[in-house]
């Protein structure tokens, strides 16, 4: 190869211009949830050890480890449904949009309405589709009678669900497939118009094709909800989440872009983890 | 013996246990039937008795055994609800509940006539509500609460936790979750209980001696505070005392009796069959 | 790679023998451009024949590391410091196989030009073709020994070295071309085989680079 100055250089050298690959690093996120020196108490043993993290507005953020980690224990502790467990003990704090959730006078029911929660089961109401999806809405009085069918069209459509049931929405929940009543259960969790959408391993009861429409829904859904999903496929975290975090005995070993995570691990444990290496 | 021949013994002698059970309770059935059939008129039905109970109806007491079983309903449903609710969703775990529990099972298994005895101390005598229909309801309704407060535990315990928390992550408080969720749930459960407490009101004949029947009477209880006619005790009555009213009279009103309370719970198994359907999870 | 026992230690021996694959091939390159170097100093043709022949069996083993990595990717769901081995193997039989083709070039070279005497001593390109072959060699070392520094040496250093030799021998051959014209196809020949070799030297910064991409997780231009 002859360079610009009419010298013999080695190919090698000749620097490939033109092809800037920009990094996606330099995009800016803002913080939705900010965890601070979390620490969680089921009686007298420790699910969570001093956990600090960023959760980013607006991306998927997941959260992967072998079972018993303390993941699914993070997660209810972001819509304080751990307060349901009898003997749990919370240090250190949240803050959602900078305002700490564990406040005295912070309202937990208005909390869940802005953190919402999709479960590993799915777990319709044994009521009607409409039912299942106008509970919330009905609950909190969002919105009047004659708006409510809109509404419920609306969130079934987010959930991408309305062409499958439109025609039968008064009749039960449970007559749907596994795959449908989870994102029947999707769609409950939208239509009380919540902020952040937390997901326990929501396809893990479901199958691939069943998993992989959810997973498009959960990109489609990102461009307006936070989500956070726990994962213990850590393939499907690879594929949605912007952000991954490894969780082992309680402790977030490591957290960041999901493609650092696993092509190029800094923890040793989560290298180990990721390359399916448990020793 | 091998293996086939102790499935096919087995399953015959589970078959003829069973037929068993059924014999004596369809030979009473079929006595009941024969003998008391040829007093069942419309007369019969609708008309007081007359002459001693020798001659005319039941009418008065077939009143007073409907108003019986609606005011204990009355009483119990919300009492044994309540009570079933809050052990359930809100008492914290420990030994009082522990206690509390176990005292209502023991309630369960109190002779029916130490009830008719509680109900004339408290009721008839201290509060001075006299034998009426009130002081009947009231026993009847203490004696049946923890029928419904078992079995509406039971319905309560069997809804499955993760309604209570998707009903929580979506916002709910408790008490919405409880009316909203878990007791349109557990409905089917619910009315088991309510059908066994109505059996058990209608056929009890120890209480209603002490707090609210009358041997006789010439006329319709007019308010809560009059006594009654009842089924269970007029046919006591017709059993001892009017030894010279006609054998059909007395397995007539037995047979009423028996119809009522059969009608009573096939009504409410076919409700609760319908409820089942709808919220089969 | 980890030594502690492993759940995937059918996949671990997998790798392995994907490593000792690439090595294979490594060692019959670099037997190939030593034997095409000599065939060309010494006027051998029989030698560079044998080199020629070799080359299917170089390409045969390029094209079994090839589908051994693609079959790894699709069944195995490698991750971290598993996937970026498949991948720098992937791409160094490529280089690998390359260099095998610039032996045969130089090889070809060797039986074109041996019916004549040279028209002057080969002692330059040998000397060139030596560095070539030791970064060779030393890459191959480096990738067992995930040896970072030797792989900077490599880019830098060892690179630069061929690059100056190659400059001053273009300069050299375009001299004798211009000043005695009978010697023009020799020359042109031995131009060719200058620029073999630097191609060879390139392939091997290549291999280095990913060597330090399959170590770091960075991957980036070093030479």
């Amino acid at each position: 190869m002859v360079d610009t100055n009419g010298e013999v250089i080695s190919r090698g050298r000749a620097k490939r211009e033109g092809m800037g690959f920009t990094s996606p690093d330099q995009d800016r996120v803002r913080t939705k949830i900010q965890v601070e020196n979390l620490s969680l108490f089921y009686g007298n043993s420790q699910a969570l050890k001093n956990v600090n993290v960023s959760i980013a507005d607006r991306e998927i953020t997941a959260l992967i480890g072998p079972s018993g980690c303390g993941k699914s224990s993070f997660l209810r502790c972001l819509n304080r449904m751990n307060d349901l467990i009898p003997d749990t003990r919370v240090e250190g704090d949240i803050k959602l949009d900078g305002e700490s959730i564990f406040k005295k006078n912070v309202d937990v029911v208005a909390l869940r309405r802005r953190v919402g929660m999709v479960f590993q089961q799915p777990n319709p109401f044994p009521k009607s589709i409409f039912d299942n999806v106008a509970y919330g809405p009905r609950l909190h009085r969002l919105c009047s009678k004659s708006e409510l069918a809109d509404h419920v069209e609306r969130s079934l459509r987010q959930a991408a669900l309305w062409d499958e049931v439109k025609d039968k929405l008064r009749s039960s929940a449970l007559e749907l497939s596994g795959g449908q009543q989870q994102r029947l259960c999707i769609a409950r969790a939208l239509a009380v118009q919540p902020e952040v959408l937390l997901m326990d391993e929501p396809c893990s009861a479901l199958d691939p094709i069943s998993t992989f429409r959810i997973e498009e829904l959960m990109l489609e859904l990102k461009q307006q909800y936070t989500l956070v999903i726990v994962t213990h496929n850590m393939y499907q975290a690879s594929r949605v989440a912007k952000f991954t975090g490894f969780f082992l005995n309680g402790e977030l070993v490591e957290f960041g872009l999901t493609r650092d995570i696993f092509e190029r691990p800094k923890d040793p444990r989560t290298d180990d983890y990721v390359r399916g290496r448990f020793g | 013996m091998n293996a086939k021949l102790r499935e096919r013994l087995a399953f015959a002698l589970l078959a003829l246990v069973t037929v068993l059970v059924i014999v004596p309770v369809a030979f009473v059935l079929l006595i009941l039937l024969i003998r008391g059939l040829p007093a069942i008129s419309w007369e019969f039905l609708t008309q007081e008795p007359r002459s001693g109970m020798t001659e005319g109806g039941i009418f008065p007491a077939i009143v007073g055994t409907f108003y019986l079983v609606v005011g204990t309903v009355i009483v119990a449903l919300p009492l044994g609800i309540g009570g079933a609710v809050y052990m359930t969703e809100y008492a914290r775990p420990g030994k009082a509940l522990r206690l509390i529990r176990l005292a209502i099972v023991n309630l369960a298994g109190v002779p029916s006539v130490v009830y008719g005895l509680f109900g004339l101390g408290l009721f008839v005598i201290f509060l001075k509500f006299g034998t009426s229909l009130i002081s009947g309801c009231l026993t009847l309704g203490v004696l049946v609460v923890p029928i419904v407060i078992t079995a509406t535990e039971e319905a309560l315990r069997a809804v499955p936790q993760s309604f209570r928390e998707a009903s929580a992550s979506l916002g709910a408080s408790k008490w919405q979750t409880v009316s909203r969720v878990v007791l349109p749930t557990a409905l089917p459960g619910i009315l088991t209980g309510t059908i066994l407490a109505i059996s058990r009101a209608a056929g009890e004949t120890a209480p209603i001696l002490f707090t609210c029947a009358a041997f006789y009477l010439s006329r319709l209880p007019h308010s809560i505070f009059d006594p009654i006619l009842a089924l269970p005790y007029h046919l006591y009555g017709l059993a001892t005392q009017a030894t010279n009213a006609p054998d059909t009279i007395k397995y007539g009103t037995a047979l009423v009796l028996i119809a009522l309370v059969f009608g009573t719970n096939i009504t409410a198994i076919v409700l609760r069959l319908k409820a089942r359907r709808t919220k089969r999870w | 790679m980890s030594e502690r026992p492993s759940i995937r230690r059918t996949f671990e021996s997998q790798l392995q023998a994907l490593e000792q694959n690439l090595l294979r091939l490594g060692s019959m390159v670099e037997e190939m451009l030593d034997g095409a170097i000599t065939a060309l100093v010494n006027q051998d043709v029989a030698l560079a024949n044998r080199v020629i022949a070799r080359d299917d069996e170089a390409d045969q083993l390029d094209l079994d590391i090839e589908i051994e990595c693609m079959n790894l990717l699709a069944l195995q769901q490698p991750m971290s410091r598993d996937l970026r081995l498949i991948g720098t193997v992937l791409r160094a039989t490529t280089d690998l196989e390359r260099i095998g083709d610039y032996s045969v070039d130089i090889a070809k070279v060797a039986i074109r030009l041996s019916g004549t005497p040279y028209f002057k001593p080969l002692v330059d390109i040998p000397r060139m073709a030596q560095l070539a072959k030791k970064m060779v060699h030393d890459t191959l070392r480096a990738f067992v020994d995930r040896d970072l520094a030797a792989v900077q040496r490599i880019c830098t250093t060892d690179d630069d070295q061929v690059d100056a030799m190659n400059s001053r021998l273009f300069d050299e051959l375009l001299a004798a071309m211009q000043t005695r014209p009978e010697v023009v196809v020799q020359a042109a020949y031995f131009l060719l085989v200058t620029r073999f070799l630097e191609r060879v030297a390139d392939h091997c910064t290549n291999i280095a680079e990913r060597i330090f991409y399959m170590e770091t997780g960075e991957l980036v231009e070093l030479a």
